[in-house]
């Protein structure tokens, strides 16, 4: 917190300036006049525009959030309260010095951290320019299989040294790169969009679709893993007009499948998104992008740039799409707190009943999906479903993307049967443990999804195989680590993490979060009173990331208890 | 809350709740049905009165088939639902979650900042301990705002204050930023309160369960010898107040559930009580040393030792009934003149004008209305038969489109602005019609900033617009109005593109305002000064009625015609008659019926001509008509136009007696001064804008020997041969009712123990109307009329040698003349200087910077004050509040006067700024 105080004379020269409050610098409303030219100043729009004056200015100046807020017609307390939210907005204010032009933001959650993210900071902080250079500590950037990472402006530094940072901050190479992905002509080419334009067509029925879809059994990929094709159902039975918002919010440590499609095959993507819309009847589509995704960015808007000006645009009308940027926040990736900053807002979550199925985005009722879900709306409605489930391990069904990172020799995006079991995958496709290095427990499910040791990793991994065990698959974001590794410390981490992203809402997790991370650092745990808060978190926190923060606390206490005690 | 009587008739619904059957409302959370059958769950973040929000999350209970816990105080139970409150699971969590705020208040302790915090009161009833939890790092206080103090380290972030302000108010100040353990309450953009936009309404400080936001000094934590249920003296919408009395003084306020605020209050009501606490106030009555003769300087009071003497009541009540009943009997009974106030009650304002139709034997009796909406009342007589409101400002809610026209309600009817803006968020458009962006043309959905001056043209636009599109109410106009044809005929002239470069206003906007109005469900029009105080202001007000008329937006619920008064009793001091031109009622004098009447009731020959209004008796005074004034509860030295006019004719009146609270601009000039009572020091009733009466009850004493003002006109009265004998406030009501149509059904009893009644009421009994002209107007033929106006400019255009307009008005901390809020430590603090405010490009245009002197002159006068820049005001324009006597606006204003209602043009007039100067010594 700021209050910069003020003395009761400063006060007296200023009421004879102005009103009460921030007068609008006629200067500065200039500038963000020509800086929003002619785009809407609705509401929704407050975070498109913040980025613009942060991209523009690299901070946003007091003077330029009060002339923006008096462009919106919004105050200055309600552009404030959102711009302060997010991570990737640095307000200054009078009087306040503004962080250099360039920014080093430097992983330090469970991957990067257990790949040297302290040491690298440290050495980046000695051996860069304080007034040039800004290092900050992030959360997860989604790269985790090669960590340690250093992003240096917009350019992700990958298997990051200090010197291959300091480099790339010498050359000034600070743009994101773009993968070599699939083109749209070359998605065309090998029978891209003809599913879709047969929905358009009416020659596929959307009924057969959603068929498909509910027999696949392809439940949510983002975490939740709620059916599909039973959310088709169910926001199609309430009227429109309906939304669509498709969550690539990426944040979960660990995670990175959906920038792994994004980054080779878009327009699948895209295309499975147009068939839901179309099958449920939304007549938009928002699609949320976190921002550590700016190589991402880029070829979303070049390829639904393609998208609508190609000719299944022309021929047909397709629902217009929205790409919206976050702004460095992992709570938005819990839909509603998404769905609630692309409504311009802070990203918190919101209370259920009712749910985003019924009133959602702007009030409508919303098809809400993670991205890589309509990934495979193409698959399986041009394979059929049966060729979804003919995958599967260990009597469970379809194919998961397991993002897997840490001590294994081959890191990655790993697509696998539902149901592989932790030592499969890190036998038979991560190449086994790296040198050195002796298996000792994983996270299956991220930073909320609990720890699991050694001894149990023969449990298949797919939705409901863990939850006996206090843990959950949720995003397949595994994290394996080894005995040179320290689950007290990687628990901590996991808290630490929760504790940054939480939104501030409801007291378990504004409160039991920090409380709990306090309490982790102590060298002796308080078991007991651990326990009791947790108890509290699970039940009484409006969102699943208070609910599932206490997970990794409490696994670290059940599995792993001669280091705790 | 009460449940809501529309959904007694639809099913309850039968849930559990601890093994106990109970039923709920249709519209019921769990946690009110829980409240009802007297069972308590523990809650912070939710309180009657504001949208629950669910985030303490204290209130938890346990639902059978859900996997965490439900907020009771977010979760409408359904059929058959099982609910635990008190299971082992539920109290664990309820537990916690205090556990967890008690960790984090100042000492892990409670707030030392109140009384009754409910966070400590939970934390008893539920027995938790000394937290198991590390505090947090507190923040630091911040005590910069005179009346609200902050103290964050109490806060637990259950965002009660944000919802009051951003929901309630719609203020908009406070915000959440941050997020996670470091979110917290804001003002702006995290500054200090006093730098913020804050309006200090205190809807924050009232919601607040733990005291994190107080009333400065620790008011809170002392406790009252009483309450006292009364209502406010400052502006006209009247809210209701409770005042917390210790030692006999205020200590506190607490809104009310009055129909007109709702609990809300602003910064004015709520912290500006305290002026009557000054040292500076009247405690003496006061006479005019021998030999020291007036000047048209204003005294200051550290000079009054030298100007005047102490005097007994009886000494000073002799020699100012005494003055008066010499110069009357010497020198006519026209030779005196009487303002009464429209700031003391009904029963105060009723007795000053029969004082001086009896006892001084003139109608030159007259008081503020004539310098605020007289033009807007001799309009709505003129075409409707009655000058009050038809709708009740609450009514904004039930109607579509609202025209906010000449008037910032922000600033002065801060609580009617509230509810105003509330009604955006239901879909109301509200349409502002200011020169100037004022705060309320954030919710506005068209804000038309025309040339000032221009009102007439533009409305007649907009008429035309409706005519040539045929959306006028013809079945209306047919069965309820007269002169229809003769008004289309004269609106030929104005078509939208003919009046647009008049008005500054596209055609197209015009068009568009003017199917809004006519067509919507509901349309409604709130006016203020901007459109009185003209020369045309009666013309002005003329357009707004044939707007309503030629639509039918009238004789409805949300629709209607509004005025919206000031003072808080300036429309019972009207309907009381201190009017020279009508008696109580507005009776017209010249007619002979009404003199009849009155004789009778009143067993005394009485004027049969009209009196003077306020400025004609200034001129009168200089043109040696009018040798003696009394003046009460007014301050004319500061709020007549042209006061170097104002001033020379008071210091040659012959006798002046001036009674009021404090030594004002006004009473320097007085022979005799005498104190009065302040408003919390007496018992009466005030009506409101809305036409409701309401009960005002004494809280406190007045100071030394300041006496009640009833008991003081009675006694000059009597000394001018009245032989009155009320034995208080009671008494006079009760002769009021008789010459009253209008409360001829109202009791003081009924409103002693209802609080608030509105007028029409009839008979006893009667509800009272709310909405009127329901079914016609009470003109001879029950029409209402249509009078048509053509467009003249103002008195006194802008030319190369007084190049910029002038425009007075107020600011929300002082009020008028500033005889009250300049006397109240907290509103003065809030604003100390006095500053004139131009738009920056104007400022820059002068080489002037912000906050530098400026000096602005007219042919009548000069002042200097500080330039405060605002973007919202017109280029070429300047605004100014009339509240500083260093500066006072109206040693510069025009005292033109509008023919018909004698209104003088303070919304318009020539003048050139120069940069520099130097301010003049404030007094007192």
């Amino acid at each position: 917190m700021a209050v910069i105080t003020i003395s009761p004379d400063q006060i007296t020269k200023k009421k004879r300036k102005g009103p009460k409050g921030h007068a609008v610098d006629l200067t500065a409303l200039k500038e963000i006049q020509t800086l929003l030219a002619d785009e809407s100043r609705q509401n929704d729009l407050l975070i498109e525009h913040l980025h613009k004056i942060q991209d523009q200015y690299q901070h946003i100046s007091s003077k330029h959030l009060v002339a923006l807020a008096h462009e919106m017609k919004l105050s200055p307390a309600e552009v404030y309260e959102v711009a302060s939210f997010y991570h990737h907005f640095d307000v200054i204010k009078e009087g306040q010095t503004a962080p250099p032009a360039l920014t080093v933001r430097v992983c330090e959650s469970l991957s990067c951290a257990m790949n040297g993210s302290d040491a690298l900071i440290t050495a980046l902080e000695n051996g860069l320019n304080k007034d040039e250079v800004r290092v900050q500590k992030v959360p997860c950037v989604g790269r985790c299989q090669h960590a340690p990472v250093a992003v240096v402006g917009q350019n992700p530094i990958d298997e990051a040294t200090p010197k291959a940072v300091i480099t790339a901050v010498e050359r000034k190479e600070i743009t994101a790169s773009v993968t070599d992905y699939i083109s749209h002509d070359n998605y065309l080419n090998d029978s891209g969009y003809q599913t879709l334009e047969g929905v358009l067509s009416g020659t596929i029925e959307t009924e057969s679709i959603i068929k498909k879809m509910e027999d696949s059994g392809l439940r949510g990929l983002g975490g939740a893993g709620f059916p599909a094709g039973r959310k088709w159902r169910i926001v199609s039975s309430f009227d429109g007009p309906r939304l669509m918002a498709v969550n690539i919010d990426e944040g979960e440590p660990g995670t990175f499948k959906d920038r792994h499609y994004l980054e080779s095959d878009p327009h699948r993507f895209l295309e499975g998104m147009m068939i839901a819309a179309l099958c449920v009847g939304c007549d938009e589509i928002y699609i949320y992008l976190r921002d550590e995704y700016a190589g991402c960015r880029e070829i979303l808007s070049t390829e639904i740039a393609n998208l609508e000006n190609s000719a299944l645009a022309k021929k047909y009308k397709l629902p217009p799409m929205h790409l919206r940027r976050g702004a460095g926040a992992y709570i938005c990736g819990e839909e509603s707190a998404m769905v609630e900053s692309i409504e311009g807002k802070r990203g918190m979550p919101r209370l259920r009943p009712p749910f985003l199925a019924e009133v959602g985005l702007f009030g409508r009722p919303t098809l809400e999906h993670n991205m890589e879900s309509v990934y495979w709306v193409r698959d399986i409605v041009e394979k059929g479903p049966e060729w979804f489930t003919s995958f599967g391990r260990h009597e469970r069904k379809g194919l998961r993307s397991f993002s897997i990172s840490g001590r294994v020799n081959k890191p990655g995006v790993h697509l696998a049967p539902a149901g592989t079991t932790m030592r499969e995958l890190i036998e038979e496709f991560c190449d086994g443990m790296q040198e050195g290095h002796e298996f000792y427990g994983y996270f299956p499910g991220g930073a909320s999804g609990g720890i699991l040791p050694e001894s149990m990793a023969d449990i298949p991994m797919d939705f409901d195989t863990l939850n006996e065990h206090g843990c959950f698959i949720g995003s397949a974001a595994v994290v394996v680590f080894s005995k040179n590794d320290s689950v007290k410390e990687l628990a901590i981490n996991a808290m630490k993490f929760f504790e940054e992203e939480s939104c501030g809402q409801c007291t378990p997790c504004r409160v039991g979060t920090a409380k709990a991370a306090t309490l982790m650092e102590e060298d002796q745990w308080d078991t007991d009173l651990l326990e009791e808060l947790s108890s509290v978190m699970v039940d009484a926190s409006i969102c699943g990331l208070g609910q599932a923060a206490p997970n990794p606390l409490r696994c670290a206490i059940k599995y792993f208890p001669e280091e705790i005690k | 809350m009460a449940a809501n009587p529309d959904t007694l008739n639809t099913p309850m619904i039968n849930f559990t709740l601890d093994g106990e059957d109970v039923s709920a409302f249709a519209d019921e959370t769990i946690l009110q049905t829980a409240k009802r059958h007297d069972k308590e769950i523990p809650h912070l973040c939710y309180t009657e009165g504001l949208r629950a929000d669910g985030n303490c999350r204290a209130c938890v209970v346990e639902i059978d088939g859900e996997r965490t816990l439900a907020p009771s105080c977010c979760r409408m139970p359904t059929e058959g639902m099982n609910v635990q409150a008190n299971s082992e699971r539920a109290v664990k969590s309820q537990k916690m979650v205090l556990e967890l705020l008690k960790s984090d208040q100042p000492e892990q302790v409670g707030s030392p900042y109140k009384l009754d915090s409910e966070l400590d009161q939970w934390v008893k009833k539920l027995e938790i301990g000394e937290p198991r939890f590390a505090s947090r790092v507190q923040p630091e206080a911040d005590l910069s705002h005179p009346a609200i103090a902050v103290n964050m380290d109490a806060c637990i972030q259950c965002t009660r204050c944000l919802r009051a302000c951003r929901e309630e108010q719609m203020n908009d100040v406070i915000g959440f930023a941050n997020r996670g353990a470091h979110a917290e309450i804001v003002f702006d953009i995290a500054d200090p309160m006093a730098a913020s936009s804050c309006v200090a309404c205190g809807e924050c400080v009232q919601a607040c369960p733990t005291g994190a936001l107080m009333p400065a000094n620790n008011v809170g934590l002392e406790t009252a010898d009483k309450t006292v249920n009364s209502t406010c003296p400052y502006c006209g919408v009247g809210c209701l107040i409770k005042y917390h009395v210790k030692d006999d003084k205020i200590l506190y306020t607490e809104g009310r559930d009055g129909d007109t605020n709702k609990f809300r209050l602003c910064v004015k009501g709520r912290y500006g009580f305290n002026y009557i606490h000054n040292p500076l106030r009247l405690t003496k009555p006061l006479i005019r040393r021998e030999g020291v003769a007036k000047t048209t300087e204003l005294l200051d009071p550290n000079d009054l030792e030298s100007v005047f003497r102490e005097a007994t009541w009886d000494e000073a009540l002799d020699f100012a009934a005494g003055g008066l009943k010499k110069i009357r009997d010497e020198k006519g009974r026209k030779a005196l003149a009487g303002l009464g106030s429209a700031k003391g009650s009904n029963e105060e304002a009723y007795l000053f004008q029969k004082l001086v139709r009896t006892g001084f034997g003139s109608n030159n009796v007259d008081h503020c209305t004539r310098l605020c909406h007289a033009s807007s009342v001799v309009a709505l007589l003129e075409c409707l038969g009655s000058g009050a409101v038809s709708n009740p400002v609450e009514d904004v809610k039930l109607a579509e489109v609202v025209i906010i026209i000449g008037s910032n309600p922000t600033v002065n009817h801060p609580v009617g602005a509230t509810f105003m803006k509330n009604a955006t968020t239901t879909g109301t458009k509200i349409i502002l019609i200011d020169p100037n962006r004022t705060a309320i043309a954030k919710y506005a959905s068209h804000h038309l900033a025309f040339r000032p001056d221009t009102d007439v043209a533009m409305l007649n636009g907009i008429m035309h617009a409706i005519l040539e599109e045929g959306l006028q109410n013809d079945d209306y106009i047919a069965q309820y109005t007269e002169d229809f044809e003769f008004m289309k005929e004269h609106l030929k002239d104005y078509s939208p593109e003919k009046v647009a470069p008049i008005c500054g206003i596209d055609a197209d906007t015009l068009r568009e305002v003017a199917r809004l109005y006519a067509t919507s469900k509901g349309s409604m029009i709130l006016w203020g000064m901007g459109v009185s105080q003209h020369i045309h202001g009666t013309d002005n007000a003329r357009c707004l009625i044939a707007l309503a008329l030629m639509t039918g937006q009238i004789g409805r619920r949300g629709t209607g015609l509004h005025p919206l008064r000031g003072q808080n009793n300036v429309q019972g001091a009207s309907d009381v008659g201190l009017i020279p031109m009508v008696y109580p009622d507005y009776a017209p004098v010249e007619h002979f019926e009404n003199q009849a009447k009155f004789e009778k009731l009143w067993g005394v020959a009485l004027d049969p001509k009209r009196g003077l209004t306020t400025v004609e008796m200034i001129h009168a005074i200089l043109d040696k008509e009018i040798f003696g004034m009394f003046v009460e509860g007014e301050n004319p030295a500061m709020s007549d136009p042209n006061q170097n006019h104002v001033r020379e004719a008071f210091s040659k009146l012959e006798h002046f007696v001036v009674q009021d609270i404090f030594l004002t601009e006004t009473a320097g000039f007085a022979d005799v001064i005498l104190p009065a009572s302040a408003f919390y020091e007496k018992t009466g009733t005030f009506s409101n804008t809305d036409r409701r009466v309401q009960m005002g009850r004494k809280a406190v004493n007045p100071p030394g020997d300041a006496k009640q003002d009833l008991w003081v006109l009675q006694e000059i009265a009597n000394r001018l041969g009245c032989d009155w004998s009320y034995s208080g406030p009671e008494d006079v009501f009760n002769e009021m009712r008789q010459a009253m149509p209008s409360l001829a059904g109202m009791t003081w009893d009924r409103l002693e123990s209802e609080d608030s009644l509105t007028y029409p009421l009839e008979n006893e009994g009667d509800p009272g109307e709310q909405v009127i002209f329901t079914d016609g107007f009470p003109t001879d033929s029950g029409r209402g009329k249509f009078v048509p106006a053509s467009y003249i400019h103002a008195d006194e255009m802008p030319d190369d040698e007084y190049p910029t307009i002038f425009i007075t008005g107020r600011q929300l901390e002082h009020w008028h003349t500033g005889s009250m809020t300049r006397h109240s430590p907290t509103l003065d603090a809030i604003e100390p200087d006095p500053v004139v405010t131009i738009h920056p490009e104007d400022l820059q245009k002068m080489g002037v910077e912000a906050g530098e002197i400026v000096t602005i002159e007219s042919r009548r006068g000069k002042i200097s004050a500080y330039a405060r820049a605002d973007i919202g005001i017109q280029k070429g324009s300047l605004f100014m509040a009339f509240c500083y006597n260093e500066a006072s606006a109206n040693l510069i204003t025009n005292e033109a006067l509008d023919p018909s209602a004698k209104i003088p043009e303070f919304k318009f007039c020539a003048v050139k700024v120069s940069a520099g100067g130097e301010i003049a010594v404030r007094i007192n």
